[in-house]
C-alpha cells in the first residue's frame, strides 16, 4: 500500500509512516493463514489418499486393478478387477450430461438473453432451490418414484428395481443449476456491443444468441459442462439409493449397478477393520476418482479464469 | 437455422418468415426451464404427499426403531444435525471470511502463490463429497485420533464448506467500490480499520446470503458421514464434542435402505422436514439480498 516513501523533508514532516504498524501485520498473517487452510485442505486430501493407496497397490497389481472385470473386493476370495464401477460411473454421467446439458443451456440462453429482469428475479431463486435439494432426496426420489413410473411407460427396458437410468436422470436434473448459472455467468458477461453490433447487421434475436453470445461466452459454457461432469461422477448419494450396489461388468442402463462414489460409500459404511484389504481398496477407488474429478475441475477452473481475464 | 446464417442479398434484412422461428425458439427456451422446475414441483408435491400420514410428533418425538417403525422417528438425526452443523458454522463462516478478505484485499494476483491459492479453491469447491469423507476417515477421525465424534464430523464438513463460504464472500466483498476503501484510507485509516469499519460492514448482507446458502447445503450432506460412522440407527442425541451421532440425511438414507414400506413412508416425513428447513433458509437468504444489497 504505502509503499511509496515520500520524504518531503523541506516541509519537516514525512507521509511515510512513522512506526511500524505490528497489529496490521498480525492481521494480514492471520488471514494468510485462513487462505492457506485450503492448500492444507489439498494436501490432506492427497496425504489421506496416498499411503493407502501405495499399500493397495502392494497387495493387488496393477494389471489385476485395470486389468480385469470382475470386481469384488470385500468377497471372499475378492476380485480387483475396478472396470465394473469405472463404467457404471462413466454411464450414469453420460445419462445425466445427455439430460443437464441441453436443458441447463437452454435455461441459460433464456435467463441471460430472453428473461426481463422481473422473470429473472423469480426463476434464478428457484433455479437454487432446485440446487440446494439434498441428493438424498433425489436418491429417493428417484428409487420410489421416477423408477416406477419408467417401469409403467416403458415396461420393454425390463427395469431392476435399482437401476443406472432412472439414477441417471435424477443426477442429471441436480446438476442442471450448475450448467444453467454458469452458463448464465458467462453469456451475462459477454459485452452488449457485441449483441448491437449483430443487431445492427440485422441478426434476429434469436441468431445473437446462438451465433454470437453462445460461442463468446463458449469457454465459460465449456467450464460449465466440464464441473457438471465432475459432480455427476462423484455424486454418491442419488447413486447409492436408486443404482444399487451390484458391481457386474454390464453396460444396460436397466440394470442395478454400483459407481465408484456408490462402492466407496458402502464399503466405507460396513465394518473394514484399518489395514485390510477392504479399507485400503475405499482409499485406492477414492484416489482414481480424485485424480478424475481434479483433472476436470482444474481445467474448468482455468477457463473460467480465461474468460474472466477477456471480458472482465 | 441455416437458412439465416449468411444474409446474401439485402432483402433478407426484411426478415422474413422469422418471427414463427423466433416464437418457437423462445418456447423451446422457456420449457426446458420448466421442465427443470416441473421435476422440483412434482417431488415436492410427492414427498410431502407419502409423508403426510407420518409428519407428526412422533417423527421429532421418538428414536429410529427397526422393531417399531409406528413408533419411530429421527430425533437424534435432527439432534445430530444441529450439533454438527451448529460447529460446522462456528468453524467455517469466520475462517471462510478471513481468508476472502486476504483474497480480496491484501493478495498481490501476480503472485503465483496467491493465483495457486485462488484455483486450488475452486477445485476444492467441486471435489465429490465422498472424498471429503475420506479425508474426514484417514485424517481427521484416524490420524488425529478424534474418532467418529460429533467434531470429526463437524471439521469434515468444515472443510467441505469453506470453499462456498469463501468464493460467496469474496463476491460480497468485491461488489464494495474501491471509491469506499480509497476514502477510508485517505483519511488516514490503516488498511485494517477500511476492512473492519467500511469494507466488512458494506458486504455483511451478502455474506450472510452465502453463508446461510453454504450452511443449507452443509444440512442436506449425507456422503462424507457414511465413512465416519454415522451410517448406522442412532437411539441416543449426542452429549458433546466426543459423543456418537448421525445426521438426518444419513437417517433418511438408511430409512430408504429398509425393506418394508412403512420406513420410506417416515423417510418421506423426515424428507419433508429437511426441505422445509432447506426452503426456509433459501427463504430467508433471498430476501435478505433483495433487501439489503445496494447497487452502488
Amino acid at each position: 500500500m504505502a509503499q511509496h516513501r515520500a520524504t518531503a523533508r523541506g516541509n519537516g514532516r514525512s507521509l511515510a509512516r512513522s512506526r511500524p504498524r505490528y497489529g496490521e501485520l498480525v492481521v494480514k498473517a492471520l488471514l494468510l493463514a485462513a487462505a492457506l487452510l485450503s492448500i492444507a485442505t489439498t494436501i490432506g486430501i492427497v496425504g489421506a489418499l496416498l499411503e493407502p493407496t501405495i499399500e493397495f497397490f502392494q497387495a493387488v497389481s496393477i494389471g489385476e486393478f485395470f486389468g480385469s472385470t470382475s470386481w469384488g473386493p470385500l468377497f471372499n476370495p475378492p476380485s480387483f478387477g475396478v472396470w465394473p464401477i469405472i463404467v457404471a460411473t462413466l454411464e450414469i454421467t453420460v445419462i445425466a450430461i445427455v439430460v443437464a446439458v441441453p436443458l441447463g443451456l437452454a435455461s441459460a440462453i433464456y435467463l441471460s438473453e430472453y428473461a426481463t429482469p422481473r422473470v429473472r428475479k423469480i426463476f434464478k431463486p428457484v433455479l437454487e432451490v432446485l440446487a440446494g435439494v439434498p441428493t438424498v432426496v433425489f436418491g429417493f426420489f428417484a428409487l420410489t418414484f421416477v423408477t416406477p413410473l419408467l417401469k409403467d411407460w416403458f415396461p420393454f427396458l425390463n427395469l431392476e428395481g435399482k437401476n443406472a437410468l432412472a439414477a441417471g436422470l435424477m443426477v442429471g436434473v441436480m446438476i442442471i443449476p450448475i450448467v444453467a448459472s454458469m452458463s448464465e455467468d458467462a453469456m451475462s458477461a459477454v459485452p452488449n456491443s457485441l449483441r448491437e453490433g449483430s443487431f445492427a447487421l440485422g441478426a434476429s434475436k434469436m441468431v445473437t444468441s446462438v451465433r454470437v453470445v453462445v460461442p463468446a461466452a463458449f469457454s465459460g459454457i465449456i467450464a460449465a459442462v466440464i464441473l457438471a461432469i465432475s459432480r455427476a461422477a462423484g455424486e454418491t448419494m442419488i447413486v447409492v439409493v436408486a443404482a444399487g450396489s451390484r458391481s457386474i461388468f454390464t453396460f444396460n442402463p436397466a440394470n442395478e449397478m454400483a459407481t465408484m462414489a456408490a462402492f466407496i460409500a458402502q464399503a466405507g459404511a460396513g465394518d473394514n477393520p484399518v489395514g485390510s484389504i477392504g479399507y485400503k481398496t475405499i482409499f485406492a477407488v477414492g484416489t482414481l476418482l480424485f485424480l478424475m474429478t481434479f483433472a476436470m475441475n482444474w481445467f474448468s477452473a482455468r477457463m473460467v479464469q480465461k474468460y474472466r481475464e477477456v471480458y472482465d | 437455422m441455416a437458412v439465416l446464417s449468411t444474409p446474401r442479398s439485402a432483402v433478407q434484412l426484411a426478415g422474413q418468415g422469422r418471427p414463427l422461428k423466433e416464437h418457437l425458439f423462445r418456447l423451446m427456451l422457456l420449457a426446458s426451464l420448466l421442465i427443470a422446475l416441473g421435476v422440483l414441483a412434482v417431488l415436492l408435491v410427492y414427498v410431502v404427499n407419502r409423508g403426510w400420514p407420518r409428519l407428526d410428533a412422533r417423527l421429532w418425538e421418538n428414536f429410529p426403531s427397526i422393531r417399531r417403525p409406528d413408533s419411530s422417528g429421527v430425533l437424534s438425526g435432527i439432534t445430530g444435525t444441529v450439533w454438527v452443523v451448529g460447529l460446522t458454522a462456528l468453524f467455517a463462516l469466520p475462517t471462510g471470511v478471513l481468508a476472502a478478505v486476504y483474497l480480496e484485499e491484501y493478495a498481490d494476483k501476480t503472485k503465483w502463490y496467491n493465483r495457486l491459492i485462488e484455483l486450488n479453491i475452486s477445485n476444492l469447491a467441486a471435489v465429490p463429497s465422498i472424498v471429503y469423507g475420506i479425508l474426514g476417515l484417514g485424517i481427521i477421525s484416524r490420524t488425529m485420533g478424534l474418532g467418529p465424534s460429533v467434531l470429526t464430523g463437524a471439521l469434515t464438513l468444515t472443510l467441505l464448506v469453506l470453499p462456498i463460504v469463501i468464493i460467496a464472500s469474496r463476491e460480497a466483498i468485491k461488489a464494495v467500490p474501491p471509491s469506499i476503501r480509497e476514502g477510508s484510507l485517505a483519511l488516514g485509516a490503516t488498511q485494517w480499520q477500511t476492512i473492519w469499519r467500511q469494507v466488512l460492514p458494506a458486504s455483511v448482507p451478502g455474506i450472510a446470503t452465502g453463508s446461510i446458502l453454504a450452511l443449507s447445503r452443509a444440512i442436506g450432506e449425507a456422503a462424507p458421514f457414511m465413512l465416519l460412522g454415522a451410517a448406522t440407527l442412532v437411539r441416543f442425541n449426542p452429549d458433546g464434542l466426543d459423543s456418537s451421532f448421525s445426521v438426518l440425511p444419513v437417517q433418511i438414507y438408511y430409512l430408504i435402505a429398509q425393506s418394508r414400506p412403512e420406513f420410506h413412508v417416515i423417510a418421506a416425513a423426515a424428507i419433508v422436514i429437511l426441505l422445509a428447513i432447506l426452503l426456509l433458509m433459501n427463504s430467508v437468504a433471498i430476501w435478505l439480498r433483495n433487501r439489503y444489497q445496494k447497487r452502488w
